[in-house]
């Protein structure tokens, strides 16, 4: 239990995979102008994150090893995850419009997000097991998703504040996004101090 | 190798199948209208309309919250299928950079002008100078960006252009609220409030 609990500590703060491991910067510069677009992108985020190191890692096992194929992961992943999400986003629309209204947009957006396909990349890497790998990509889009909102919010702050023109819009956002990232970095060694 | 191709291609197919299935299984009915305006619309997503995509935008115009000009990406075309789709007249694009021009002034293209001396009776602040059968000019720093000098104009050579920015003109920009609006303005009504006690130099 312990050892888990370690993982998703490890995954959301020390090893955050936005500001430590630079990782899915794509939809962290590009939709967390709004609070609300951040939110509904990190809510997709955490779904189709874990939904596809679940399948990664059933592919990985039961397809791609036994055929002796692994250097065709990347591809077979990407397949995938476009696969199941593209699935799930029907089921969902099917389903629940209520939730589709939340995640719809989102979903087939972050289907090919760098951040899902390394999270699943590394799930192998490490040679995590399937319930560590759901665990990890969950952990990994709960470091996003707080992420998201943390930067969103400070986003919507700026917008508001006297910043010189030439500092305006994307340059303060991503000094920001730097100063955060060194800010996160004072989590180093927190997992190592837990254990 | 081919044993490799095979499997990919093996499960390509097989998640193909599912999809296409699930298309068919999982079909979700929806108003024909949005279909047919979503069809006319150009798919980038951008949200330059002010709407999370395509999509909600086509549903906002079906609805009728929302006008047929929105969309930058589509150009004049766009609008002209729309309003063609929806038998409404035809807008002319929203240009969105009107509103974030800020002050304009005029300007008199001199090349043009024929000295005829009717934007100089419509200026009401005297920004105009000139004199029958003479080239006009606009006196920069007079000129309030009124545009009443525009209309009389016979052969169109007056614009209006952004005023430009210096060193000494330029001013902090207007704070945009977009959440929790009633709280950000009470905290900018407060800024204000210091502001126009110490106004800066």
């Amino acid at each position: 239990m312990g050892e888990y609990f370690l993982l998703l500590v490890s995954t959301i703060l020390v090893n955050n995979f936005v500001l430590v491991k630079f990782l899915g910067l794509c939809p962290f510069m590009g939709s967390s102008r709004k609070l609300e677009v951040a939110s509904g992108m990190a809510l997709a985020t955490t779904f189709v994150l874990t939904l596809s190191s679940a399948s990664s890692y059933l592919v990985n096992q039961y397809i791609l090893i036994p055929l002796e194929i692994e250097y065709l992961r990347t591809i077979a992943f990407i397949l995938v995850i476009a696969a199941v999400v593209n699935f799930t986003e029907m089921l969902v629309h099917k389903t629940s419009p209520m939730l589709y209204q939340v995640l719809g947009m989102f979903l087939p957006l972050i289907t090919t997000n760098c951040a899902v396909l390394g999270v699943a990349l590394l799930n192998v890497q490490t040679g995590y097991g399937f319930f560590e790998s759901i665990l990890f990509g969950f952990g990994a889009a709960v470091g996003f998703s707080m992420v998201m909102i943390l930067f969103s919010s400070i986003r919507e702050r700026l917008a508001a504040a006297d910043v010189p023109e030439i500092f305006q819009g994307a340059p303060i956002a991503l000094i920001t996004a730097g100063i955060m990232s060194i800010a996160f970095l004072g989590f180093t060694g927190l997992d190592r101090g837990l254990n | 190798m081919f044993g490799g191709i095979l499997a990919l291609i093996a499960l390509a197919a097989f998640f193909g199948l599912i999809l296409g299935l699930a298309a068919i299984v999982f079909k979700v009915e929806s108003s024909p209208i949005v279909e047919q305006i979503d069809a006319l619309l150009p798919q980038t997503q951008c949200g330059q309309c002010s709407f999370a995509g395509c999509r909600p935008y086509a549903e906002a115009i079906a609805a009728g919250d929302a006008p047929i000009n929105l969309c930058p990406p589509g150009g004049e075309n766009t609008v002209q299928a729309l309003a063609d789709l929806l038998d409404v007249e035809v807008l002319p694009l929203e240009e969105e950079e009107n509103a974030d021009l800020g002050p304009m002034v005029a300007i008199i293209i001199e090349d043009t002008c024929i000295g005829c001396t009717l934007c100089i009776q419509a200026c009401p602040v005297d920004a105009i100078l000139g004199a029958a059968k003479q080239m006009h000019t606009v006196i920069e720093s007079e000129c309030t960006g009124c545009e009443l000098c525009v209309a009389p104009c016979p052969v169109d050579c007056i614009e209006m252009v952004p005023v430009k920015q210096t060193l000494k003109s330029w001013r902090w920009p207007v704070p945009q609220y977009t959440v929790n609006n009633e709280a950000a303005a009470s905290i900018f009504a407060t800024v204000d409030q210091a502001l126009a006690e110490n106004t800066r130099p």
